[in-house]
């Protein structure tokens, strides 16, 4: 059975860890806690030793592909290898075993990665003011346009109740608007896939917070005319967020700044390598201009002599997480840039060199909606009558994770292909061949893939009407 | 530099001639304002360097001693098996389990990361895991607007983590503040128009908190009930669904992950059936595939933001899966004996301590309030206290700012170390 549950291997009375011996008198809890507020009943855990728990978990992951595993072209989620190195400097003492209250003159190492860090960041956007604390991407969204928010309160400038979003934007951008208290409204999109700047021109007027823009856009399209987008923005009085998931296509090639941007986020387990852990943690860093610095969470690092310390942004929104945000991802990034400095730019060249030859190679077979250079990502439809969840499933079967499917939501049976800088020539056209391959398999046996997988296809409507979530 | 690219010049040469361009420049034509200089970054390093540096920088923090700190954080025993599991390639670099025909390994693991909650906190549904604790209490407080159909507005008290009550309020979330006498909170004067009340137990003092009061109170008023709870303490005390409450959120952290300067961490959340439709975030299920065999899959996926967009319970996309397993394999390794031998080592050793201290002369904030392993001791001058202690190789509590100073215990602190602490305040007081 290889699904039993960790639970169903155990036995009452076993352990898996054995805990240093009492050095003090034990407490009885009676005597020291009201007898209502024990516990009753004990949790129904899994009583198990530790072969076992090892045992499982690594049996568990051998049901799981990762980057280590396969070739991952997940379109917006940047599968690239992750430098090992990175996990070297996570674990190291003086770092895992900081304690984020201990005074900063006792943090001065980790107060410096992180002092760094946001100067990497505003060298990579241009936006000189860096806040690391978001915990995950669609955080530092939220953060961004919170702060959006709180800059037009402070202006006392009430009539800014509109966000816009692009018909091609990721989910979070429609709800992270709605979370910070505004109303998201879709822009359309021109022949290119891009922001439809005349009906952006239209839509724009003093009820307007801001627009939130992915470049290169989820279709893999560089948005050419984003600086006259900031333009047609900025004369109303909005701001021009961007949705920093797809920079692994800019660095040291295009810098938002020079775009005219005025708030940005990046994702640290996309463009800077930090493992992206089965889905989180992440770190959603973001960046801005002067005028919306004053906002930025509370609190951010500078450094004042020899010496870093944490500084309270003058009107701060306050802090989105409990602490200073995910340290180790931050620690992780810093180490990346590290071994890449200015060479950033050839990651970039390199994962936009990879999507363009998939973009080449796929045409003619796979229909490119957008079929010109694209960047770090490409959007391919399946060949007529075949369904995207079709082919997905079918290159399951010759060991690929396959790629984002029905996104982005504006083109029909959507295959977004990101293959990142970490492959080589020979896995592109390994993959290429299956695709091809897939593409001239018959119906019935693309809709019976994939059967060399853990499990079949699943049955997710009764996963819904029978929810079962526990054990 | 380290590089993690493989291509030679020759394989960049036969691509640009697949594409149909002749340079690497080429490829951006269509980007404009295009960056031309180059990044002004410091030169790259190889790995060893990169690494050296990063040991030279972490001898500049004060670690490797014995940590008296607490307030939302812990010092806890990191068993040695969650690093090897959460190593391990397969679950270090997927992604969130999309395709789950090759993703068992993610979505079993937090199926059983919500089983555990689910017994830990005695609600029947749990999602996988939110960012951290604080972002937990916020995702809360939102579920409470919206499944009381009132405004945002939740009642706190002191006893409240203030860093979970400042994340709120960023949430635009309006806070209003219960009266909190000895060490505990009085919910008898409720306004009416709260969404949720909040009980913290053991709270910021590290005094356990009447849940079964709090929740009457709430659903007296038409309010939601939301017990936030550290996982280790619901291994003796009762589950806060067995005491009315409706939510029940918290910090992971003490279940294996190390402190890390504050995260990553995972944040835990669990409700009633009823309300499953209201969680935030995703929650994993059992189902079939096509052969009848059992098998997970993330469920209910109308609540989130990929699918309904601007109508979903929150923007929250991904979970924190990695260290959930770490909770994982910790609450494994433990089982629920080995949970209750850590909460009864630290009380314990904090009850140890706390005599000591009052033995010396120095009187504990709340006297007669019953507490866990964290206290609020009351010292004439808790900055000299603390510079005492760091002289002396221990890295003292937190300094409230009001004569007192919050110090917490944990398994890991040595008799020696409890009395070293004593005679160290009691000679520099």
């Amino acid at each position: 059975m290889p699904f039993n549950l960790i639970r169903d291997k155990g036995r009452e009375g076993r352990r898996g860890y054995t805990l240093p011996k009492p050095d003090v008198e034990m407490k009885e809890l009676e005597t020291v806690l009201p007898k209502s507020a024990l516990r009753k009943e004990k949790p129904r855990l899994a009583e198990v030793d530790e072969p076992t728990v090892i045992r499982h978990y690594t049996n568990l992951s051998r049901e799981n592909e990762g980057i280590d595993t396969t070739f991952y072209p997940l379109g917006s989620c940047t599968m690239k290898h992750n430098p090992r190195a990175n996990e070297a400097a996570a674990v190291v003492p003086g770092f895992a075993g900081l304690h984020p209250l201990q005074p900063e003159a006792q943090a001065q190492g980790a107060l410096r990665i992180m002092h760094e860090l946001q100067g990497f960041l505003a060298e990579v956007s241009g936006l000189p003011y860096v806040s690391l604390q978001p915990l995950a991407g669609a955080q530092g969204e939220l953060t961004s346009i919170l702060i959006v928010k709180r800059y037009f309160d402070d202006a006392g400038d009430e009539g800014r109740t509109t966000v816009l979003v692009p018909s091609t934007a990721h989910g979070t951008n429609p709800a992270t608007a709605s979370m910070a208290g505004f109303r998201a409204k879709e822009v359309g999109l021109d022949d290119r896939g891009c922001v439809d700047v005349d009906e952006l021109r239209e839509m724009v007027d003093e009820s307007t917070a801001a627009l939130m823009i992915t470049n290169p856009n989820t279709c893999g399209v560089y948005e050419r005319n984003i600086k006259e987008i900031a333009e047609v923005l900025h004369e109303s009085g909005a701001f021009l967020y961007m949705d920093g998931a797809n920079m692994n296509a800019n660095m040291g090639r295009m810098r938002p700044a020079e775009a005219d941007v005025d708030i940005m986020h990046f994702n640290l387990h996309k463009t800077f390598s930090t493992p992206h852990g089965g889905g989180g943690p992440g770190c959603g860093a973001i960046s801005c201009s002067d005028d919306l610095a004053p906002f930025l969470p509370d609190p951010t690092v500078e450094k004042r002599g020899d010496a870093y310390r944490f500084v309270h942004p003058e009107k701060s929104i306050g802090r989105v997480a409990g602490f200073h945000g995910n340290f180790g991802q931050m620690l992780r990034a810093w180490n990346y840039i590290r071994m890449h400095g200015p060479e950033l730019r050839d990651v970039t060249d390199m994962a936009v060199l990879n999507a363009n030859y998939v973009r080449a190679q796929l045409g003619g077979t796979y229909r490119i909606p957008y079929d010109e250079l694209c960047k770090h990502e490409v959007v391919v439809q399946p060949p007529q009558g075949k369904r995207a969840l079709d082919i997905a499933k079918g290159l399951i079967d010759y060991g690929y994770h396959p790629p984002t499917i029905y996104f982005p939501l504006v083109v029909k049976e959507a295959m977004l292909i990101e293959p990142t800088e970490t492959e080589s020539k020979e896995t592109l056209d390994d993959f290429i061949g299956t695709m091809l391959e897939l593409a001239e398999t018959s119906q019935e046996d693309l809709e019976a893939a994939p059967t060399h997988a853990p499990t079949r296809r699943l049955d997710e409507t009764r996963a819904a009407r029978q929810l079962k979530a526990r054990w | 530099m380290a590089r993690f690219t493989p291509h030679t010049e020759a394989d960049i040469q036969e691509m640009l001639d697949a594409i149909g361009v002749d340079t690497l420049d080429d490829l951006f034509a269509d980007v404009e304002p295009r960056y031309k200089g180059e990044l002004d970054l410091p030169p790259a390093l190889s790995e060893y360097e990169a690494l050296r540096e990063v040991d030279a920088l972490s001898r500049e923090n004060v670690s490797g001693l014995p940590i008296f700190l607490g307030a939302g954080a812990y010092d806890r025993i990191v068993p040695s098996a969650i690093g090897a599991i959460i190593s391990r390639g397969e679950f270090l670099t997927s992604y969130t389990p999309y395709q789950p025909e090759i993703s068992q390994g993610t979505l079993q693991s937090i199926f059983e990361f919500q089983s555990m909650i689910s017994e830990l906190t005695g609600l029947e549904i749990s999602n996988a895991s939110v960012y951290d604790g604080a972002n937990a209490v916020v995702e809360a407080a939102l579920m409470t607007a919206r499944l009381t159909k009132r405004d945002p507005k939740v009642a706190v008290s002191a006893g409240l983590n203030p860093r979970y009550r400042e994340v709120t309020e960023t949430y635009r979330v309006e806070v209003v503040d219960l009266p909190f006498e000895s060490g505990t909170t009085d919910y008898s004067s409720l306004p009416d128009d709260v969404s949720g009340v909040f009980v913290q137990s053991p709270n910021f003092f590290g005094v356990v908190e009447d849940i079964e009061a709090a929740s009457d109170a709430a659903h007296d008023v038409g309010a939601l009930c939301v017990a936030v709870c550290d996982p280790i303490s619901l291994s003796i005390l009762e589950a806060p669904g067995n005491l009315g409450a409706d939510v029940a959120v918290g910090e992971a952290q003490p279940l294996g992950m190390p402190l890390m300067f504050g995260g990553p961490y995972a944040g835990y959340m669990a409700t009633k059936e009823e309300f499953v439709r209201q969680l935030p975030g995703r929650i994993t299920g059992e189902t079939i595939d096509k052969d009848g065999k059992l098998a997970y899959v993330l469920t209910l996926r109308g609540r989130e933001q990929d699918i309904r967009r601007a109508k979903a319970n929150s923007n929250i996309c991904t979970n924190q899966a990695l260290t959930a397993l770490a909770a994982t394999v910790y609450t494994a390794l433990m089982g629920p004996e080995g949970l209750r031998g850590v909460a009864e080592l630290s009380i314990s050793k904090a009850h140890y301590l706390a005599e000591r201290l009052q033995a010396s002369g120095f009187g504990l904030r709340y006297q007669d309030a019953s507490f866990l392993w964290e206290f609020a001791v009351e010292l004439p001058d808790v900055v000299r206290a603390n510079e005492a202690l760091l002289e002396a190789g221990i890295v003292g509590g937190l300094d409230l700012r009001d004569g007192a100073m919050l110090v917490a215990v944990t398994e890991k602190r040595t008799k020696d170390e409890l009395d070293a602490f004593v005679e160290v305040v009691s000679n520099a007081l």
